[in-house]
């Protein structure tokens, strides 16, 4: 039974990152059939201003709501990469998108992609790039199945954004295979 | 030592008859939540005016309750809110409002009203940081005073706090039920964390909901007194206007039959009824649940999302070999006092976390005639109160 397993999405408003927690979480929670608790954190602004979801999934019962130390920390920007790095626990791992993070340090096991150049190639949108972090987090951790997330995806994707977010999430759970 | 107090926890009450294969789960938020289950509750009538961070309790209301042919009216303001809601009431409807504390501060003078005239009704407050405009996406703790003294005047109320998402689904049906049954306002304290989260919650359908509903039989005798003093558990009950009868209602005090008084008599005897009323549904009314009491020298006690930090804490210092036990506060208002009384004379110290100055443990403070340790843990800079503050508290290592 797993105890606790805290991802941190972070990133800028505008990088989907709000929505992707939700998919996480709806997908968690309705297909994987554990528990989760999903917060954000967001300044008055739609884009261009620090923001970010965090996803607390467990087996039992979750009790402080928000992420502290992160097992999983999904960068899409700079900015977040710098924040939160040190926030990483022990054997955690860092997926930074490496289209907006240049500069790394010795840090906790850092997985580099080019997230958003991955999501414009595919869906013509920087947007997606959080799903397709999803599909990447899904691949490496297990902690959530790829179905789930599709069937979540399907379920909560803004009408008609659906077959443009299943196209970034199966981008996602193939690109280390590239 | 050794504290065999239970747990009065929302299921005891009963409104929900769970039926474990129609249970619907979703990942929702709790406003939205809150709003879904205040439809499941049969709320018919919502008058509001949004604000962060509840701004989405309305904006689903808007195309629920058009969808299940009920009203929603965005009101010009939040004093208009107030009047809305407590006017659809008084002609039959259940009815809701949410705000935050600007807005709440705008009702404070309607909520005098409906405290005054027993109108039953629902107001969600999602605590940001105040006073006045004071932090709109910031979570708080810091209307717990105002929910008792927001208004002027000796009066009861009452108010619940929910600190899961499943807990804003039944406390919201919980709501409903006492504002009915008491004949009083009831607030919803939530705040921005619990408002905003998403969690698993599942829903009952809405006929395995049972909630005290008016009954507006007209006495036999054909004389009607919308304030009879003479009722046992001190809620006469309500007949809505449109059934039958005919009645005064005044913010004045009053007699039994509504038109304002001076008589001495009358005056103690309405003001020791409205008391009466919500000190004889105590047993009901008072909900907590209780962690780990019957060996704790140390118990938190908290409410809202301030709750699942000392709960976080608590497990954490159990690991440690600690003997910590938690009190989660359901009910806010009126306190659970003899349970409380009970916690403090068989303890060595208490430890308060609540994102405010300090507000509860002033009431909790009055409760302690052996003089044990009471140790605050305040937060009031927009973040939520962690597990290592609560813990640093605890002390030792």
């Amino acid at each position: 039974m797993m105890e606790r397993f805290d991802v941190r999405l972070a990133g800028l408003g505008g990088q989907g990152l709000l929505l992707a927690g939700l998919i996480l979480g709806h997908a968690v929670t309705i297909y994987d059939k554990r528990n989760a608790v999903q917060t954000v954190n967001y300044a008055p602004l739609a884009r261009g201003a620090p923001s970010r979801a965090e996803v607390v999934i467990s087996d039992g019962s979750i009790y402080f709501p928000e992420v502290l130390n992160s097992d999983v920390l999904l960068a899409m920007n700079q900015s977040a990469y710098d924040e939160f790095k040190s926030q990483v626990k022990p054997g955690g791992i860092i997926i930074a998108d490496t289209e907006n993070v240049k500069n790394f340090c010795q840090s906790e096991e850092t997985y580099k992609f080019p997230i958003s150049k991955i999501a414009k190639l595919e869906t013509g949108r920087t947007i997606t790039g959080s799903i397709v972090g999803l599909g990447i987090i899904s691949i490496i951790t297990g902690i959530v199945t790829p179905s789930a997330l599709t069937n979540a995806v399907k379920t909560r994707a803004p009408r008609g954004t659906v077959q443009t977010n299943l196209r970034a999430l199966s981008a996602g759970l193939s690109a280390m295979e590239k | 030592m050794g504290l065999k107090l239970k747990s009065k926890p929302i299921s005891e009450l009963e409104y929900i008859k769970w039926d474990p294969e129609k249970v619907v789960y979703a990942f929702s938020q709790g406003n939205e939540t809150c709003a879904e289950s205040a439809v499941l509750a049969g709320c018919d009538f919502f008058g509001g005016y949004p604000i962060t961070p509840s701004s989405e309790i309305a904006e689903v209301l808007s195309r629920r309750m058009p969808q299940e042919g009920r009203v929603f009216v965005q009101m010009e303001d939040e004093i208009a809110s107030m009047a809305s809601i407590i006017g659809a009431s008084l002609g039959g409807a259940r009815t809701m409002t949410a705000t935050s504390g600007p807005g709440f501060s705008l009702m404070q003078e309607n909520l005098g009203y409906a405290i005054t005239t027993e109108i039953p009704c629902v107001i969600v407050n999602v605590q940001r940081l105040g006073p006045s405009t004071g932090g709109p996406t910031s979570p708080s703790q810091s209307d717990y005073m105002q929910v008792k003294w927001g208004t002027h005047g000796d009066h009861p109320i009452i108010a619940l706090s929910p600190s899961t998402i499943q807990e804003v689904m039944e406390l919201t049906i919980v709501s409903f039920d006492f504002a009915e049954r008491y004949r009083t306002p009831v607030i919803l304290l939530m705040d921005e964390v619990t408002g905003h989260m998403r969690e698993k919650v599942g829903y009952p359908r809405q006929e395995d909901i049972s909630i005290f509903t008016r009954s507006n039989e007209l006495p036999e005798s054909g004389d009607y007194k919308p304030y009879d003093l003479s009722v046992k558990s001190g809620v006469p009950p309500l007949i809505s206007f449109g059934e039958g009868v005919r009645y005064h209602v005044t913010g004045l005090i009053h007699d039994e039959y509504g038109f304002p008084t001076r008589n001495r008599k009358e005056i103690r005897d309405w003001y020791d009824r409205i008391y009466r009323k919500i000190d004889n549904g105590l047993d009901r009314i008072l909900r907590y649940d209780l962690y780990n009491l019957e060996d704790a020298d140390t118990v938190i006690i908290s409410f809202g999302i301030s709750a699942r930090t000392g709960l976080e804490a608590m497990i954490q210092a159990r690991k440690k070999g600690r003997k910590v036990g938690m009190v989660k506060l359901l009910t806010l208002v009126p306190l659970p006092e003899e349970m409380l009384k009970e916690v403090i004379a068989n303890v060595d110290r208490v430890i308060i976390p609540e994102m405010n100055r300090g507000q509860l443990i002033l009431d909790i403070e009055r409760l302690n005639k052996k003089g044990i340790d009471i140790i605050p843990v305040n937060r009031y800079d927009g973040e939520i109160i962690s597990p290592g503050d609560v813990l640093d508290a605890i002390g030792g290592c």
